[in-house]
């Protein structure tokens, strides 16, 4: 465990409700959840959670801390926003929901080869390196982040999507060696990380 | 009055004169009618019309009108002349609108018409017009039986509109439970915060009110007579009696709590700290918006555990199976006390189900925001362990088994209504006492019996000293579609007597109740019927001689309007009567009628229908329809252009408990070919207007069966029908199908006898 995430323990005991109020997105919406089942109801990729929306509010309420911030149900938001939208009581689940995912990557305590997890820390690397996504450096770090086998045959597999997309110009073969990225990425790097003192210190994480 | 003279009116609109021969109508009713006074009229119900028949009344001394027009539910305003009687017969509805206009089915659309035409005729003749009741009583004050929020309730809006009140509280104090309360569920906006009750501003108001004098530490020991004349003991706890008349009166008896002591599963007398909502509120009170303290040791609470539905919605014996409705808010409302004085409370509320009936969404929202955790759970148990209490129950979300601990646990306990004595156990514990007729083993009824409970109304009526319960013990006060009303003319029950309710709820149950009270005692002084069949002026009386001391009318009576005298001949109180004619119906030697509806009204319309011998291949249908349901969908159907049969004669009655077995042989004796009878939904969720007499009628029907073997008849020959007012697309087909049976099994071999 990170030593953050000791940390939390010991600052809000027992009252996870608490925590994620202080710390998660949108989290002082959890209380307000009335059970009804609706946006478990709605989520596309409900039947696949472990743990839908409406169940993830109820164990935040009992107090089941290690369960929610480990699990991997909040990765399998897709974020296409049908739990809002359908929502009675009008909590912004989905952006609770990757709050929450969110928190528990802070903590260090997400599950590690989670691929969704996995897929973001790739994208979020590939962007904040130059302030623009290269997107083909971006797809090849996919396609081959479990190895070179798997990575020549994911690439195989969408191979006619890429050729394609060649043919029509919506994909450039030398961005690989010539990404045009923001006029002056070093201030960009500055500013990102400013904001993240400022979050740190908000939330009460020392960085 | 000299001599009956009545007149025909045949009108000529709406098609009629296009689809019928009118002047063959004119001269059926001239020759088979013997009505020598017969008009035409292209548009009866316009002004010149109405003036027609008017002149007539007024210039021709015609006390007999007949109009052969629309449905007698159509054109209620231009053709209601009260001065006369006053026949209608439905050429509209249920001639022309219900047949193809063709020129094969002019035949017999014209013989329905002219049938239509005898009947009224035939009809007109044995009617009287009413007269309205003699003996009406003239007593226009209210008693209102309860001093809590419904009673006080009541008693002020009645007092408002000008009426006297006497209210009587069985304690000595005015206010009931709401008075005990720390504070009340908001009935305003935002609908945030708990508030005070405001019983207090409601107990000066009823005492600084001159039209309510209140009796306190009284209750009623005699209630008799009839609205507009009844007479009541009050009786006060040091043995004064007061004997006083009132018009009407509101029965505000409220509800107890339920007895926690029969839940030790959730620790209930287990440890102090276990309390029932009503405790609580004592607990606020005391602590006054401060900390709420244990019972127990006094420390200030800390966590606290509300478990809904304690007691109730549950079939398990002892328990309530009915939901209180007000629970949930209570115990949102209490857990604010906790939050509001300290946010740090835990409080969470263990619920199967959250019911937040009016505006208790934006309350239960409000609490959330406050902290207060809600927890879907079931099967609680509550037990004390080291100086704590212990939760466990079954979390219904996550679907395990939990645990919460808490200071202090409350039970959400339902409301039992104070509707004093089942008056149905009543009588057969009666029967068996004096070694009568029940057939239950006498040990049966023994276990069954409970603790005596003193009656609230102490009615000297023949059927038992309160009101009838419906289910689960409330005052049955809601017959369909009327609350308030109850099966005791003039008596109307409001508040949690007659089903669980809140403050909110109870407040505009209140003011219905006093409406319904005060509209009890005007229509009385009139001498004219209450609701349903409200402003009618007929009213039931026997003919002694023939009575032979049955005592079917009075047992059968579902108002109770009957009591017997001492010879046990029925005493009709008319101004209790609902003129649904149940009695008429019951009555085995025909002694009972109403001046414009009696045996002879109906018995005569279907002895005078033209009736085609075996050989035509017209069969007759006799439909006695309820004129509160399936006379309007038959109505409604016939606008609706929906077609049925030619060989059925409509005939409405009041209701089919009014239905006496006299017509069904007679009308099988005149050569009818088959019967059926539409009356309401029967049954616990009935929906007939009189109650009981749809019932009756499919009782007394399937004892016809009898007389059909014995006539050597089948017994499709007379069929009983529930036919609901909605029911417009199945009437129609019924009478087809039914017709079509009647084809299979051949024509009655009566005909021509």
């Amino acid at each position: 465990m990170s030593d953050v995430n000791t940390a939390m323990v010991q600052k809000y005991r027992n009252d996870f409700l608490k925590e994620v109020e202080e710390n998660v997105e949108e989290g002082h919406w959890v209380k307000m959840c009335m059970q009804c089942g609706v946006c478990s109801g709605s989520c596309p990729f409900g039947p696949d959670w472990d743990h839908p929306p409406q169940e993830i509010f109820m164990m935040i309420r009992a107090g089941k801390r290690d369960e929610v911030l480990t699990t991997e149900s909040m990765w399998m938001c897709t974020s296409c926003y049908n739990c809002i939208v359908r929502c009675p009581r009008e909590l912004p689940i989905t952006h609770i929901m990757h709050g929450l995912a969110n928190y528990a990557h802070r903590l260090g305590i997400a599950p590690k080869m989670n691929p969704t997890r996995r897929f973001a820390k790739i994208f979020w690397n590939n962007i904040a390196k130059t302030g623009r996504v290269n997107e083909l450096a971006l797809s090849l770090k996919l396609y081959f982040m479990d190895g070179f086998m798997s990575g020549v045959k994911n690439a195989l597999a969408m191979a006619s999507v890429g050729i394609g997309m060649l043919k029509t110009k919506r994909l450039n073969p030398f961005a690989l060696i010539s990404h045009k990225g923001v006029k002056n990425p070093k201030e960009l790097h500055v500013l990102l990380k400013k904001a993240r003192e400022i979050e740190d210190r908000r939330k009460g994480i020392a960085s | 009055m000299s001599e009956n003279k009545t007149a025909v009116y045949v009108c000529k609109g709406c098609g009629i004169g296009d689809r019928l021969d009118t002047d063959q109508l004119a001269k059926v009713a001239e020759s088979e009618g013997k009505c020598s006074h017969v008009r035409q009229h292209d548009f009866l119900c316009n002004k010149d019309g109405v003036n027609t028949i008017r002149n007539d009344i007024d210039g021709e001394g015609v006390t007999h009108v007949v109009i052969a027009a629309c449905s007698r539910r159509a054109k209620t305003e231009a053709f209601g002349f009260d001065d006369v009687a006053l026949g209608r017969a439905n050429l509209r509805e249920g001639v022309i609108w219900v047949r193809p206009d063709t020129d094969e089915a002019r035949e017999t659309t014209q013989e329905m018409a002219d049938d239509y035409l005898r009947m009224a005729c035939a009809e007109i003749q044995y009617m009287k017009q009413p007269e309205a009741n003699q003996n009406a009583g003239t007593n226009k004050n209210i008693l209102v039986v309860g001093g809590g929020v419904s009673g006080m309730t009541a008693a002020t809006e009645a007092s408002k509109a000008g009426y006297g009140v006497l209210l009587v509280e069985k304690t000595g104090q005015l206010g009931g439970w709401a008075a005990k309360l720390h504070k009340r569920v908001p009935d305003r906006e935002p609908f945030a915060d708990p508030h005070d009750t405001g019983v207090s501003d409601l107990m000066k108001s009823v005492e600084l009110d001159k039209n309510i004098t209140v009796f306190l530490n009284s209750s009623v020991t005699r209630t008799s007579g009839a609205p507009g004349q009844f007479s009541i003991d009050i009786s006060a706890e040091s043995g004064e009696t007061v004997t006083d008349n009132v018009g009407s009166i509101i029965q505000a008896s409220g509800f107890s709590n339920y007895d926690a002591n029969q839940l030790p599963e959730l620790g209930y007398g287990n440890s102090p700290d276990v309390v029932d909502q009503a405790e609580l509120e004592q607990l606020a009170k005391q602590a006054t918006d401060g900390p709420i303290k244990r019972p127990s040791d006094g420390k200030e609470i800390e966590s606290v555990v509300f478990v809904q539905c304690a007691g109730q919605r549950s079939n398990k014996p002892g328990h309530l199976p009915y939901c209180s409705g007000h629970c949930c808010n209570t115990s949102i409302k209490q857990a604010m006390y906790f939050k509001d004085a300290n946010p740090d409370v835990d409080t969470v509320v263990i619920f199967d189900d959250l019911r937040t009936p009016g505006n208790g969404e934006d309350f239960y929202r409000s609490a959330q925001r406050k902290g207060v955790i809600f927890t879907k759970g079931k099967n609680q148990q509550v037990s004390p362990i080291n100086g704590q209490l212990e939760v466990k129950f079954h979390d219904m979300i996550l679907d395990e088994e939990a645990v919460a601990k808490a200071d202090l646990v409350v039970l959400a306990t339902g409301q039992v209504p104070n509707s004093g004595v089942d008056i149905e156990q009543a009588t057969t514990l009666d029967i068996e006492e004096e070694g009568g007729e029940s057939e239950a083993p006498a040990e049966a009824a023994t276990s069954d019996a409970q603790i005596p409970v003193d009656s609230i109304l102490n009615l000297t009526y023949r059927q038992g000293v309160d009101l009838p319960h419906l289910r689960h013990g409330f005052s049955d006060s809601h017959f369909i579609c009327f609350p308030y009303e109850t099966r005791r003319s003039g008596i109307y029950a409001c508040g949690p007597v007659r089903r669980p309710m809140d403050i909110a709820q109870t407040m505009e149950d209140a003011t219905g109740a006093a409406l319904k009270a005060i509209q009890a005692v005007e229509n009385a002084t009139l001498g004219r019927a209450a609701h349903p069949r409200s402003g009618d002026l007929s009213f039931p009386s026997f003919r002694r001689e023939g009575c032979t001391q049955c005592k079917r009318c009075t047992v059968e009576c579902p108002f109770g309007a009957i009591d017997e005298d001492e010879q046990r001949y029925p005493v009709f109180n008319e101004s209790r009567c609902r003129r649904c004619g149940t009695c008429m119906g019951a009555c085995p030697v025909r002694v009972i009628s109403f001046e414009n509806y009696s045996v002879d009204t109906i018995g005569q319309q279907i002895k005078n229908v033209d009736m085609p011998d075996e050989f035509d291949e017209k069969p007759r249908i006799l439909v006695l329809a309820c004129e509160n349901d399936a006379y309007p969908a038959l109505d409604m159907a016939a606008q609706q252009g929906l077609e049925y049969s030619a060989f059925v004669r409509v005939v409405p009655v009041r209701c089919l408990g009014s239905v006496n077995s006299i017509w069904v042989t007679d009308a099988l004796n005149s050569g009818y070919d088959g019967i059926m009878l539409m009356g309401c939904k029967k049954g616990d969720d009935y929906q007939c207007h009189f109650v009981r007499g749809s019932e009756l009628a499919h009782e007394r029907m399937s004892k016809i069966d009898d007389t059909l073997q014995q006539l050597q008849l089948e017994s499709e020959r007379v069929e009983t029908y529930e036919v609901e007012i909605t029911d417009i697309h199945r009437v129609p087909t019924l009478i087809n199908e039914y017709a079509a049976k009647i084809d299979e099994i051949g024509m009655n071999p009566f005909k021509g006898f």
